[in-house]
């Protein structure tokens, strides 16, 4: 037995395919994605007790490495710990001129000599929390809490659990997805998770300043116009501009987008009726979305903060299970041997 | 071995043992919880055979498991549901099949985390002994002690029956 498993993809599974940390949805396939919808159902039913905690990971030590600030991702993956019982330690980390690989290291080995038993890793670097999940102790579980514009694993899944709440299924759904694409770890989680789990159509919505090269390799068909990508939708869901990941002008201006590209009542009324819109938040109101319709009948918008604790707390737990279990069926390989 | 495992004679028992403790108890107004899965059916059935309206809960404990660091989460959880305020009722709680205790354990954890009961019953339709815990049933519907080799199921909803099993070694 070799110390290493032979496929990237493997990282993040035991070997009898139990989610063992979370990094990507890539490599997760259509059972393992709605086995953490289901769990997720099953804590959305815990968030509704009196006593709104479950003793899963009692005892064990939840560290939030956040080296990228982000109030409400943290603050929901805080919660969802505590929910399950852990203690949870903070640390707001702004990445420093050190070599990456190098800081990264030492910052773990210290937090490792405090016992953590995972780590919630937010980065503006892609792949951060794969170097994590390599070199870390085994037993420690590594959930991506967003990496640069690579992935955002645990936002998609709880935007898929909200759709699948209004919609009740995948198949036949036509979803679109509207803005930054370019700038967006969400987006590309979305197109993944809508695909494997049987969206009928993912379609994005975007200038073409705004999206990557071969976005359609994704999975996904590209529509420049927003009105004519309105049609039919049943699920709408508007990026965020992230102005501040913005190099030089991609943009013609704020207003300009918002004239082209941002979603307000009379665009609405071009998809389905019973459309439902989308937003990962915080909402830049009037540049992407008229606040009539974020806070309209049709918003599900803060359905999606809900569902994004019982999402984390279906991750942690599994992912955290998938270490323990692994642990044991080693010691006892060890005890026969 | 079947007649001694007829479900009808096991639910008679078990209907006419909570009748006496609800009586004793001077319980009026019980409200049934049933552990997935088995106990669930049995909720059901106790639930028409004792004529309470009240809808009964269901119970799925597998965030309340004492094994989670040794095998983990179990993937098929399903939510709990309990359609009433567990607050100061009297509840009865059924399961299929009592052994280590464990499962009990873990459910009375979870119900008082609805809020406090009253009181509980305890209602099994067979108690294995073999217990690892000081957790007794108020009533069951037949005691038994398997061979090693042997298993006991309750397959259902229906027909709820007992199936007991030799797994050959």
């Amino acid at each position: 037995m070799t110390a290493h498993d032979p496929s990237p993809h493997h990282l993040q599974l035991t070997r009898d395919g139990q989610l063992r940390h979370f990094l990507t949805l890539d490599g997760l396939d259509r059972d393992l994605l709605t086995d953490i919808l289901d769990t997720a159902d099953s804590f959305i039913e815990v968030g509704e007790r009196t006593i709104k905690k479950v003793p899963l990971l009692r005892g064990r030590t939840v560290v939030n490495l956040f080296f990228e600030s982000s109030t409400r991702t943290r603050s929901t993956f805080e919660l969802a710990a505590k929910r399950l019982s852990a203690d949870v330690l903070n640390l707001d980390i702004s990445t420093s001129a050190t070599s990456k690989g190098e800081s990264l290291s030492d910052t773990l080995l210290n937090l490792e000599a405090m016992a953590s038993d995972m780590f919630v890793v937010r980065h503006s670097q892609s792949g951060a929390p794969h170097f994590i999940a390599e070199s870390v102790t085994p037993g420690v579980a590594i959930i991506n809490a967003g990496d640069g514009r690579h992935a955002h694993p645990t936002q998609a899944m709880l935007d898929m659990l909200t759709i699948r709440q209004h919609k009740q299924r995948f198949e036949g759904l036509k979803v679109a997805i509207v803005g930054d694409v370019l700038h967006s770890r969400v987006a590309r989680s979305q197109i993944r998770a809508l695909n494997v789990l049987g969206a009928e159509e993912v379609r994005v919505i975007a200038p073409g300043t705004l999206l990557p090269k071969d976005v359609e390799s994704l999975g996904c068909t590209v529509e420049y116009d927003m009105e004519k990508g309105m049609k039919d939708l049943d699920v709408v869901i508007m990026l965020r501009l992230q102005k501040e990941r913005m190099e030089g002008a991609l943009l013609p201006s704020e207003r300009e987008f918002y004239r082209l590209y941002g979603l307000n009542r009379e665009k609405l009324a071009l998809a389905h009726p019973e459309c439902i819109v989308m937003h990962p938040g915080p909402i830049n109101r009037g540049v992407e979305i008229e606040s009539a319709v974020a806070d309209g009948p049709q918003s599900v918008i803060l359905n999606q903060v809900t569902n994004g604790i019982a999402i984390r707390m279906a991750v942690m737990s599994m992912a955290m299970g998938g270490q323990v279990a692994e642990r044991q069926r080693q010691q006892a390989k060890g005890a026969k041997a | 071995m079947t007649a001694q495992l007829d479900i009808n004679q096991l639910l008679d028992e078990l209907e006419t043992g909570l009748r006496r403790i609800l009586e004793e108890r001077g319980v009026t107004e019980p409200a049934i919880i049933g552990i997935r899965t088995g106990g669930v059916w049995l909720a059901d059935v106790l639930s028409k055979r004792l004529g309470i309206d009240q809808a009964f809960g269901e119970l799925d404990i597998s965030f309340y498991r004492d094994d989670f660091s040794r095998i983990g989460l179990n993937p098929k959880v399903k939510p709990s549901s309990l359609p009433f305020d567990t607050e100061g009722r009297d509840i009865i709680l059924i399961d299929d099949v009592i052994m280590s205790g464990r499962t009990i354990r873990a459910a009375m954890n979870e119900i008082f985390d609805y809020g406090r009961p009253a009181s509980i019953i305890l209602a099994t339709l067979i108690d294995l002994g073999a217990r690892e815990l000081p957790i007794q049933p108020d009533v069951a519907g037949r005691v038994l002690s398997l061979a090693a080799h042997q298993r006991v199921k309750l397959r259902g909803p229906d027909p709820l029956r007992i199936e007991l099993q030799e797994t050959g070694q």
